[in-house]
């Protein structure tokens, strides 16, 4: 290699390291910015104040969900395995929306703590498979997404 | 030992390289993408939760992969040719800028498309759909760099430097639901470890990302013949190709 060659190669090495490094810190810095949802925690924390418009994520708990026979107002608790919100929404959720489903919503919470949303979005999981292959799951105790695997993914460390 | 690597700097041995793979790549891909179709769309099972609705992943999965793939491949060939001053590579690199652009395209629409009756929206800008935007402008930035600059020279090579710079987005997507909360979900076939997809679903997909590939590869060799034949069209090996002189453009 030419000694030019030489130079040239180490000027493109450390302007890939130059900017990689200038990504890594403005992405640890806007961090907080970047991330989509909190979870229930990161409320019991209280690192959101109350008034402030945010997304919030977690699954919807088992046997929670309330719906109404004359109006479309619904509510539910959304939990991360570690704390528990309970939600209202009063809309048209996604297909996806279920009991054990995981969800992001966007609202803000209200005095007594109860998390208001104008938006639900299903969040689907990377899991694909044929019904009966999800059935035989589901009869071991063995499907992926459910509540043993979801919690550590979502949870936002204070 | 490394005497044959200098061929490829030779451009009427790629473009006769390029001209005789081309067929077989083109054919090769036929077959293998209506076969991955036949199977993903036909054979293979519904899904227990989005019933068929899942299967755009046999289009947005490839593309998706494919938009990051031809990005690298642009960024280590414009690399090639800021360092080594190939200029091959620097076709290579021009070649698949709109390639790039055009797959990054179609794995946002078919996201949306999906998006939209899943999630219940066409578009949020979490850290997985924002980084594939950016991978989207970062083509168009490469491509208008290169139409803005007149002259050539000058053009490559900021255009090589965008390219190289540019790179640092792709891990960005890739581990980009990992490192945030996304709405996206995370890696399915390339999960190590215990397999997301039933393998009835999986082999038309990996059918598919093979067959994606075949297509990039089958496009850039057409497109980087006729770059090669654009830089050379004044050189004598270019006027004495049959095609060429059988089609009397050498004469005007």
């Amino acid at each position: 290699m030419t000694p030019k060659r030489k130079q040239r190669l180490i000027l493109v090495c450390l302007m890939l390291v130059g900017v990689g490094l200038a990504a890594t810190i403005g992405l640890k810095a806007f961090k907080e910015n970047i991330t989509l949802f909190r979870s229930p925690s990161d409320i019991q924390a209280g690192l959101v104040s109350e008034g402030t418009r945010f997304r919030i994520g977690g699954m919807v708990v088992d046997e929670s969900v309330q719906r109404r026979s004359d109006n479309l107002d619904i509510k539910f608790e959304l939990t991360d395995h570690a704390h528990t919100v309970a939600v209202s929404f009063n809309g048209i959720l996604p297909d996806l929306f279920r009991e054990g489903q995981g969800i992001v919503a966007l609202g803000q919470l209200d005095a007594d703590g109860v998390f208001v949303a104008s938006e639900v979005l299903a969040k689907h999981d990377e899991n694909y498979m044929p019904p009966e292959v999800a059935e035989a799951l589901e009869k071991a105790g063995k499907m992926p997404g459910t509540s043993a695997n979801y919690g550590a993914k979502t949870l936002v460390q204070p | 030992m490394f005497k044959w690597i200098h061929r490829f700097g030779s451009a009427p041995f790629v473009y006769r390289l390029a001209g005789l793979l081309g067929p077989w790549v083109g054919w090769l891909c036929l077959i293998v993408m209506l076969v991955g179709l036949y199977l993903g769309l036909i054979v293979a099972p519904a899904d227990y939760e989005q019933g068929e609705s899942y299967r755009i992943i046999y289009v947005h999965v490839p593309a998706a992969i494919l938009s990051m793939f031809v990005y690298v491949v642009m960024a280590v060939s414009s690399a090639v040719f800021l360092i080594w001053r190939m200029k091959l590579a620097d076709v290579v690199a021009q070649a698949s800028a709109p390639i790039g652009a055009s797959f990054t395209f179609l794995a946002l629409v078919t996201g949306s498309l999906w998006g939209k009756p899943m999630w219940g929206t066409w578009w949020i800008w979490d850290g997985r759909l924002t980084s594939e935007l950016l991978l989207l402008f970062l083509y168009f930035g490469y491509m208008a760099l290169r139409a803005a600059i007149e002259h050539p020279q000058s053009a490559a090579r900021a255009a090589a430097v965008l390219a190289v710079v540019g790179v640092v987005n792709i891990p960005i997507i890739h581990y980009s639901v990992e490192w945030w909360s996304t709405l996206h979900q995370p890696a399915t076939i390339t999960k190590i470890g215990k397999p997301s997809i039933h393998p009835s679903m999986a082999v038309p997909l990996l059918l598919m990302i093979f067959g994606f590939q075949l297509l990039y590869l089958y496009i850039v060799l057409l497109r980087t013949r006729i770059g090669i034949l654009q830089r050379e069209a004044r050189t004598s090996w270019v006027a004495n190709l049959p095609e060429i002189e059988s089609s009397g453009a050498n004469r005007v």
